[in-house]
């Protein structure tokens, strides 16, 4: 490390911005992520007692609880609280189903400016697109896997 | 003499007789906020979308600048300026309100010295006697052109910065009046490799700390970028 070449030069310099960057607070931020994710977590299973209470059962139930918390995830984005959410729980918020929600909606909201069918509706994926896309893709994998087992 | 290494040296001492800034109410509330002569109440500023907020905080900047000086739209040669959108759109269309030719600049966060440099050296060249320089910037219109979407529930790493919500102009004369333009230095592309998009300070810094010794103060024209 003389940071005479150019690649001495410039990791010389990452390690001295690293050194400068104020430290994150790793267990801080785990202990909100655990709280609000436990706690997006609780509603979840309160409303699927409650629609179970209602008289759902099996693939039904969990489809509707689903969407009552996608529902959710998105009307909280439209509310301009989730982002507050999000950026105070981190991973707590991003890693439920709310979270993908708010992954969908929140370019929706963004781009609805440069007009309904270029802006929001081709710009709606830029962030939640390459979760589906791998998503589907391991899907497929894992089909695969199971069909030849 | 007027070039010493890449510092140029302005002889018939250009000077910026005129300046004005607006600024969104998060800058208003630091250190900087009793220089600005109108804050933004609402960071829509009466606008649409947050790209035609960004164009009229500069066009009010470039008015209120030329204004301000005692001038008028005919006395100005040339406006140079430039914002960290696509096409420099918000430069472009607050230039269309102007009878006077315009120079696109685009240098991100440089683009105001960029610009002043430029107009010091047409001016001290004697091709232009009024030119004014003007930046602008939006928050919400470059974190959606550089990051995220604004409702995204993301984290922001604590050493992720804000780009400014305002916009800045000066003028730039022959005249012997005001700030005195004594050199600028056109600064070079320095990429260390930084990565990280929410760094952008550390991305920059190689570029403005290089200022050489015989400067009290530089007007530095480069950049360096996250790539």
């Amino acid at each position: 490390m003389t940071g005479k070449t150019r690649e001495n030069y410039n990791e010389n310099y990452l390690n001295y911005v690293k050194t400068q960057d104020p430290p994150t607070q790793h267990f801080k931020n785990c202990a909100a992520a655990f709280g609000v994710g436990g706690l997006i977590c609780c509603i979840g299973q309160f409303i699927r007692y409650m629609l179970e209470f209602a008289g759902l059962s099996g693939d039904e139930l969990a489809g509707a609880t689903s969407i009552v918390l996608i529902f959710l995830g998105c009307f909280l984005t439209g509310l301009g609280v989730y982002d507050r959410i999000g950026r105070y729980a981190g991973a707590g918020s991003i890693v439920p189903i709310t979270g993908f929600a708010n992954s969908v909606t929140s370019p929706a909201i963004e781009f609805k400016t440069e007009g309904w069918i270029y802006g929001m509706a081709a710009k709606m994926f830029t962030v939640a697109g390459a979760i589906i896309v791998f998503g589907v893709f391991s899907g497929v994998l894992v089909g695969l896997v199971y069909f030849f087992l | 003499m007027n070039k010493k290494g890449n510092t140029v040296f302005f002889k018939n001492s250009p000077c910026v007789t005129s300046f004005a800034a607006v600024c969104g109410s998060k800058e208003s509330a630091g250190i900087i906020g009793s220089y600005a002569d109108i804050t933004l109440q609402d960071d829509m500023y009466e606008e649409s979308t947050y790209e035609k907020a960004e164009c009229k905080m500069l066009t009010t900047a470039i008015s209120l600048a030329i204004e301000k000086g005692g001038y008028s739209e005919g006395d100005i040669d040339l406006l140079l300026s430039g914002d960290l959108l696509n096409q420099i759109i918000s430069a472009s269309f607050a230039a269309r309100d102007y009878n006077f030719p315009f120079l696109g600049v685009y240098s991100a966060c440089s683009t105001m010295s960029e610009s002043m440099l430029l107009g010091a050296m047409l001016v001290n060249a004697g091709y232009v006697k009024k030119a004014v320089a003007a930046t602008g910037s939006h928050f919400a219109s470059a974190e959606r052109q550089y990051r995220y979407p604004l409702e995204l529930g993301c984290t922001r790493p604590p050493q992720a910065q804000w780009t400014v919500t305002g916009a800045g102009g000066c003028v730039i004369t022959d005249e012997k009046k005001g700030i005195k333009i004594v050199n600028g230095t056109m600064g070079k592309v320095c990429d260390f490799g930084v990565t990280d998009v929410n760094n952008m300070g550390a991305a920059m810094a190689p570029a403005d700390a290089i200022i050489p010794p015989y400067c009290d103060f530089a007007l530095c024209g480069g950049q360096s970028k996250t790539l």
